[in-house]
């Protein structure tokens, strides 16, 4: 369809202007993450010892928190269109002539967007406590695009779950009691390695803890805290991570798409 | 010509277990409104989301402006406007913002977007809340922008799901004004309301539903005479009612509806003014000063009553639950 581009786009732009005319939602979905990035800085990095000399907590822990910041785009999408299932907004878009994808891709796409800006305030908190990428200009430009492209992936889960549960505080608890033990059982913020062993495993192949491991790789880091059984995603996070993104997006797309055509409000 | 027909839908849902559709067929003339008027179940709101391509039945053939809906739902969308029983905008977003980003959702220039929303805007007396976020709004100005939102490329098709469910007198009487001016420019309406006053005052023919069927068609004036001719009204002091009721009773040679909460007594009269004063004579002799007496048209209501059993605006629990039984007992 010739407008599948320029609608989404429209419907990319009502959601920024959302955040300008209530600007608390980016404040405090900005807020969060750095107020993660202080707790964990402060309360933690005292005793959480990387095991490497010349290498401080901050430096592992800004990947992980990186990760699960993009890793909850999907909250953020769920609820955003559950709400606009709620208000009937989603039955109008379905009554205009455009195309059957805009809407979705259009909120996936402000999501986002909206991490660029909380990606950015996030790093440069992250810079003030002392967090020092040693990889270069350009792979730490890149290490943002992948995280990007991960909470790309990540909001097309939260579209699927936005249009089928009933109400926008359903698709908050869904989506908290989903993500957060996966960015927990990961390397994330320790290392795996005191997990119980069937933990570990799970911890390895983690799709966080990929992202987490790549991170760290293209910030400069090497991939510790946490090799257990030496599997392949352990030792190829970057390549394991893509591997997870693309499957995401190739089951969750359809399905979202699908859904959003298909669905009944109410 | 017809603008919409709809024949023979049928929709179930959970399984087959909520019949809300059971073979409906409905038509409206092209620059006619036709209103759709049932009770809170009855089906009218599925019809309106299968005309206006939301929703698919399960069986059964309907076309907006000879464009099938369900082989063609894309070229229906492109000429029918749409406007929900729930204000359908984005509430944190202004009037502008809103009327903006559904032009350009038609595909309107942004120029010619912002030059239309500017339109609508004047059209329905929200120039002055354009830079307010639709929250602010009162329930009747939301659905003049939600209407206005429908409104943006001129449908020649409009479908206004209940359009003033919930608002206050004031808030209906200005949609209602809204409304006639739309239809006096020669917009094809379909309206749904579960209020009769609303299908009267709006509507140049009427498809009363229930239980997912038209019951009966007509306009409001060959509804009304489909009940029969008129009511003797008579409102009185609570102590009075067990003998106004004997009075009506015996004036009519009917059985006589009495309701308590209003203190009103009425039953059908076929004697017209001789009614009336026969029953004036005896409220007298019985030394009765009723509070009002009258004899009345029927309204909508009557007709409502009289098709189905129940009034419009309240519908049992029971009768939810299994709607075909009490079908059943009526014939």
């Amino acid at each position: 369809m010739k407008h599948a581009v320029s609608d989404s786009l429209v419907v990319t732009k009502r959601q920024l202007l959302q955040l300008i005319r209530v600007p608390e939602v980016l404040i405090f979905s900005t807020i969060q993450p750095v107020m993660f990035v202080l707790l964990f800085r402060y309360v933690f990095g005292g005793s959480i010892s990387t095991g490497i000399p010349g290498v401080d907590y901050v430096q592992l822990l800004m990947p992980g928190i990186f990760v699960q910041t993009v890793a909850f785009t999907l909250a953020g999408t769920a609820v955003g269109l559950a709400e606009d299932m709620q208000k009937g907004l989603i039955d109008r878009f379905r009554s205009l002539p455009i195309s059957r994808s805009a809407v979705v891709f259009g909120r996936a796409l402000g999501d986002s967007t909206l991490n660029i800006v909380v990606l950015t305030v996030m790093g440069l908190a992250g810079y003030l406590v002392g967090w020092r990428p040693s990889s270069g200009f350009l792979n730490v430009i890149l290490g943002f695009a992948f995280l990007l492209l991960f909470g790309f992936a990540m909001s097309w889960i939260g579209v699927l779950i936005g249009l089928s549960v009933r109400s926008a505080r359903v698709a908050n608890a869904a989506v908290f009691i989903a993500v957060f033990p996966l960015t927990f059982l990961s390397n994330a913020f320790a290392p795996t390695t005191g997990m119980p062993k069937a933990l570990q495993y799970f911890a390895e192949w983690n799709p966080v803890s990929t992202m987490v491991a790549g991170c760290r790789e293209l910030f400069g880091l090497e991939n510790i805290f946490g090799v257990t059984a030496n599997s392949w995603p352990s030792q190829n996070p970057l390549e394991m991570s893509l591997i997870y993104m693309v499957l995401i997006m190739a089951v969750f797309i359809p399905l979202s798409v699908r859904k959003y055509i298909n669905t009944a409000a109410k | 010509m017809k603008s919409v027909i709809a024949e023979n839908l049928v929709k179930t849902y959970d399984k087959g277990a909520v019949k809300a559709l059971n073979g409906l067929n409905l038509d409206v003339e092209e620059g006619t409104v036709l209103g759709v008027l049932g009770p809170n179940g009855a089906g009218k709101t599925t019809t309106v989301r299968i005309l206006a391509t939301l929703l698919t039945p399960d069986s059964g053939h309907a076309t907006v402006a000879g464009i099938d809906v369900i082989k063609n739902p894309d070229q229906v969308r492109e000429v029918i406007g749409l406007s929900g029983q729930y204000a359908a905008v984005d509430e944190t977003l202004t009037g502008w913002d809103n009327l903006v980003m559904f032009s350009r959702l038609y595909h309107l220039s942004p120029s010619a977007s912002k030059k239309r929303a500017e339109e609508l805007l004047e059209q329905f007396s929200l120039t002055d809340a354009a830079k307010r976020p639709i929250r602010t709004y009162s329930g009747g100005m939301r659905r003049r922008l939600d209407l206005a939102a429908s409104l943006i490329v001129r449908p020649k098709i409009l479908f206004l799901d209940e359009p003033t469910t919930g608002l206050d007198p004031r808030g209906r009487q200005e949609m209602w004004g809204v409304i006639e001016s739309l239809v006096k420019d020669g917009t094809t309406l379909l309206l749904t309301t579960q209020y009769l006053e609303e299908a009267d005052q709006l509507a140049d023919d009427i498809a009363v539903i229930d239980h997912g069927t038209v019951i009966a068609r007509g306009t409001s004036d060959q509804l009304k005479r489909q009940v029969g001719g008129e009511r003797l009204e008579i409102v009185a002091e609570s102590q009075d009612l067990k003998k106004v009721t004997e009075i009506v009773e015996r004036v009519s040679g009917g059985k006589a509806l009495v309701e308590e909460s209003s203190r009103q007594v009425s039953a059908p009269v076929t004697t017209g003014s001789k009614a009336l004063i026969e029953a004036a004579r005896s409220l007298d002799d019985a030394g009765i000063h009723p509070l009002d007496i009258g004899l009345k048209r029927p309204s909508l209501d009557d007709v409502f009553i009289a098709l189905t059993g129940h009034a419009a605006e309240d519908k049992k629990e029971e009768e939810v639950v299994d709607p075909r039984a009490r079908k059943r007992k009526k014939k």
